[in-house]
């Protein structure tokens, strides 16, 4: 087995173990390259089948060409396909600052629609490489009753034992592609032929290396037009991946608050 | 809209070439370890752009001079007191591979989420403070690394800067961690002394410490091999579950070990039914179907179907039919807490075997080790962050291996409300692997009914059958009062016989030697003849030591209601004293190995019908006892 075998297989493991540990559990799609690598996971998981919804958080900022892919696939792929709506940015905490606001709608559309489908559970797509938080996160993730994440005490995780007892009322986040980095997604899309969004890709010199909404996304100098390309640069680049996610900058802090309160 | 499916690169295929190993740093609090990571970053040109500069603002803003660790550490209450509360993970490359470096707390609080992180690693830098020395975490982490499996480990003996860079005090801290490591069977690749907040021996060698001619910290990384996949072991395919789709029922799960191929003949542990493999199934389903795969192996996911519709559920491991893992209801284990409530004897927790769970009960807890010391200690409880060896009970039949053999399927965890509390791995040493003794062999026989009723028997005898079973340690009283209640019975008019354990070894199990499969074989044998008699209209007096509780529970199984268990007591000092056939001298002197009281285990009854206690009694009034039990419950 080589490093994408290996890395494919344990987040097959950790589909399989939720699907079987909990009831009532749910993918979110973000339409972008983790969340599809997720889906095609998940599939491989349940031989072509996705025996979950797929739900979409939706800001309504999206590009238009995710809305795109999203429509196609949702149908082209069989999923059982779920959309919910955020609040509007005057419904967040403003004591953040502007672009953590506008992601904090995200956090409360997420709240409400697990309040709405009485999902125990969420598969959410996120890396450890992605953002130092994230890289002190569990395979699953317990989550208080309303959303927030207890980042100083955690369950322990090892041997691929992971918490699955819980009271209650407990949420609960698996993250099957914790282990992955950013350079490993894209191989692996190219290894298994899986659809990518244009945006991605290089034009007129820039790219967008993570696509969030399309106020609060910004593109990064770039001609890599080739998903070869693209991992060529980033053996290279200097340039970290969320550096065109202003939330994450405008406080030392901000990503903690944000991701504490149950934040992706 | 979209690039569209694109097919395997140039650089899918160079990816491939990439290795990786998980490397956890860990050590006491302050010893330095996330510096050391900040430092391995800096020095290999790992750093994100504008990493630098924020780790100095942060800094700055707090007053105090620069800080390494605050690349690791995301959360602001750890930058603000300085400490990583939670194990945090990193990514870097050297010129020969890629590395995933994980940060592991240091504090005692947090131990458990040290252990979260070094289970995930394939080696591990442990990091000592030059001008502290080894302290109880030094020892505590490198005793937990080799208990969870981790086997390479390279020390960083760091803050060389603060001891003038001085040899001497180098090779007294590694002799004396080097003679730790050594007590518990562990060899560290290497030792090297570093300055993490200088950079000597990080990536580059010191110009300070010309004395030491070994690897750098990097050096020493480059030198880890990769984990060994375990093809070659036998198979071990743990079920996780059952899909049914698209008419096909698909066993889902992991291989831990082995390679599984289309028409292999698989047995399942512990139902033991067998089926064959009939097909791999995969997807994409490839176009051709002469490409579906036909062997897999360890590490993949994967899923089969049968030829046989049986039904098999998660937890149930499937082997081949040679090299199947071992059936027990009972194990011993080393085990690390980390519950808020210690482990307790006679406790039930909920364990997490592979994919299976069971019921167990903490039988014993044999010892409590201080990892720092390694002095032991006998106490009835597991406090948090301690390592004890236990005897845990399951209420059925496991399918487990020992960690020795397979250390994938050798560990577990164990739940104590909703928490996983604590994780060991397993040693059947002194107990027998059942498998052999619940398998029944031949197929088509039926019961054949008997000429004579037992009401009828038990009217001409005057007495009902019924089986006495005396367990004891050795030098108990056993075959004392057995004999002696025989020809009491006797004299009464009781139709009465006692098998005894050497006889039964003269001619039924000549071929029995004193393993812990034979052992339990001997007594599988004597409990259905003691049936046999009892339904024969005897009372039946058997003089055993039968040490495991599940041989005395299966020959109850086989007498049903007529069986008594006797539980003929004295302690282990009483019976050493009398050693009435000099065999505790033996033992002692190793002369006989695996006997029961010295080097191997004997769990005392709980749920005996009658306690003769003959440190307490004389051999008339122990005698008197029985008698009387017997005129109450046998005589019809």
């Amino acid at each position: 087995m080589n490093h994408l075998d290996e890395l494919e297989a344990q987040s097959i493991y950790i589909f399989r173990e939720a699907f079987n540990r909990i009831d009532n559990i749910a993918m979110l799609w973000s339409l972008g390259k983790d969340s599809n690598v997720m889906l095609w996971l998940a599939r491989k998981a349940f031989f072509g089948h996705v025996p979950f919804p797929v739900m979409h958080v939706d800001t309504g900022k999206k590009f238009k060409e995710m809305y795109a892919f999203r429509d196609r696939y949702a149908k082209e792929w069989n999923l059982k396909f779920i959309r919910e709506e955020c609040p509007p940015v005057e419904a967040t905490d403003e004591t953040l600052p502007p672009a953590a606001r506008s992601a904090a709608r995200k956090t409360l559309g997420l709240k409400a629609a697990i309040e709405k489908h009485k999902f125990n559970a969420l598969f959410a797509g996120i890396r450890r490489d992605e953002e130092a938080l994230r890289a002190k996160e569990r395979v699953f993730s317990p989550r208080g009753e309303t959303g927030q994440w207890d980042f100083r005490d955690q369950p322990p995780e090892f041997w691929d034992q992971y918490k699955t007892d819980f009271p209650p009322g407990t949420h609960l986040r698996v993250h099957p592609l914790l282990h992955w980095t950013e350079i490993d997604i894209w191989r692996y899309s190219a290894r298994e032929g899986i659809p990518l969004i244009s945006l991605y890709f290089a034009n007129n010199g820039k790219r967008y290396r993570s696509l969030g909404d399309e106020d609060i996304t910004f593109p990064v100098d770039s001609t890599a037009s080739t998903v070869d390309e693209i991992v060529e640069e980033l053996l290279t680049t200097k340039v970290s991946e969320r550096a065109g996610r202003a939330m994450d900058h405008e406080a030392e802090d901000s990503f903690e608050r944000l991701r504490a309160e149950g934040y992706m | 809209m979209n690039a569209g499916p694109i097919s395997a690169t140039a650089a899918a295929t160079r990816a491939a070439a990439r290795q990786l190993l998980r490397i956890v740093i860990v050590g006491h609090v302050d010893h330095g370890k996330s510096t050391l990571v900040g430092r391995l970053f800096h020095d290999t040109g790992s750093l994100p752009d504008g990493k630098f500069e924020a780790i100095r603002k942060m800094c700055e803003r707090r007053g105090m001079p620069f800080e390494w660790a605050f690349l690791m550490d995301a959360m602001q209450a750890e930058r603000d007191q300085g400490i990583t509360i939670d194990t945090a993970q990193i990514w870097f490359k050297t010129e020969k591979r890629d590395y995933t470096i994980i940060d592991a707390p240091g504090h005692k609080e947090f131990l458990k989420n040290m252990i979260t992180g070094a289970a995930q690693s394939d080696a591990a830098v442990l990091v000592i403070d030059a001008t502290e020395g080894v302290q109880e975490q030094s020892r505590r982490h490198g005793y937990l690394l080799h208990l969870l499996g981790v086997r390479q480990i390279a020390v960083a003996v760091n803050k060389m800067d603060a001891v003038g860079y001085r040899e001497d005090v180098f090779t007294k801290i590694e002799a004396e961690y080097r003679d730790y490591l050594a007590s518990i069977g562990v060899t560290p690749t290497f030792v090297v002394p570093v300055s993490a907040r200088e950079g000597d021996n990080i990536a580059t060698r010191s110009q300070a410490m010309e004395w030491y001619d070994g690897p750098t910290v990097v050096g020493a990384l480059d030198s880890f091999q990769l984990p060994a996949t375990s093809v070659d072991r036998p198979l071990r395919f743990p079920i996780q579950d059952v899909y049914k789709f698209d008419d096909r029922r698909i066993l889902a799960g992991r291989i831990e070990s082995g390679r599984l191929h289309v028409g292999d003949e698989l047995m399942f542990s512990p139902s033991n039914n067998t089926a064959r493999v009939k097909s791999i199934e995969v997807w994409p389903e490839p176009s051709d179907s002469d490409a579906r795969p036909n062997t897999v192996g360890a590490g993949q996911c994967i899923g089969i179907t049968l030829d046989d519709q049986l039904f098999v559920e998660r937890g149930e491991m499937a082997s081949h039919t040679t090299n199947p893992p071992v059936e027990t209801e009972v194990f011993r284990a080393k085990l690390f807490w980390l519950g808020r409530k210690p482990l307790e004897k006679g406790k039930i927790y909920k364990m997490k075997i592979g994919t299976g769970e069971a019921q167990v009960t903490v039988q014993e807890i044999e010892h409590v080790l201080d990892t720092t010391d390694l002095s032991s200690s006998t106490t009835s409880k597991v406090e948090r962050n301690q390592v004890g060896e236990v005897v845990l009970r399951s209420r059925r039949m496991l399918a487990l291996d020992e960690h020795t053999r397979n250390g994938r399927t050798g560990r577990f965890v164990l739940i104590d409300g909703y928490d996983i509390a604590g994780g060991g791995i397993i040693s059947m040493e002194g107990y027998a692997d059942q498998r052999q003794l619940v398998t029944q062999r031949a197929k088509n026989i039926t019961r054949v009914q008997h000429g004579v009723p037992t009401d009828e028997r038990e009217r001409q005898n005057g007495h009902k059958g019924g089986v006495l079973w005396f367990t004891g340690l050795s030098g108990a009283g056993k075959s004392t009062l057995a004999t002696k209640l025989e020809r009491a019975l006797f004299d009464r008019g009781y139709q009465t016989y006692v098998l005894d354990g050497d006889n039964i070894r003269f001619g039924l199990n000549a071929n029995l030697g004193f393993s812990p499969e034979e052992r339990a074989e001997n007594i599988r044998r004597v409990g259905e003849v003691a049936a046999l008699f009892s339904r024969a209209g005897l009372l039946t007096i058997t003089a055993f030591i039968s040490p495991y509780q599940s041989d005395r529970e299966r020959a109850r199984k086989a007498a049903g209601e007529h069986f008594h268990e006797v539980y003929i007591k004295a302690d282990l000092g009483t019976c050493e004293e009398r050693d009435p056939k000099g065999l505790y001298a033996k033992a002692r002197t190793g002369e006989i190995k695996d006997f029961t009281g010295i080097s191997a285990p004997y769990e005392a009854p709980d749920t005996a019908e009658l306690i003769i206690d003959t440190s307490n009694l004389s051999i008339d009034q122990a005698l008197e006892e029985l008698l009387g039990y017997v005129e109450k419950t046998f005589r019809s």
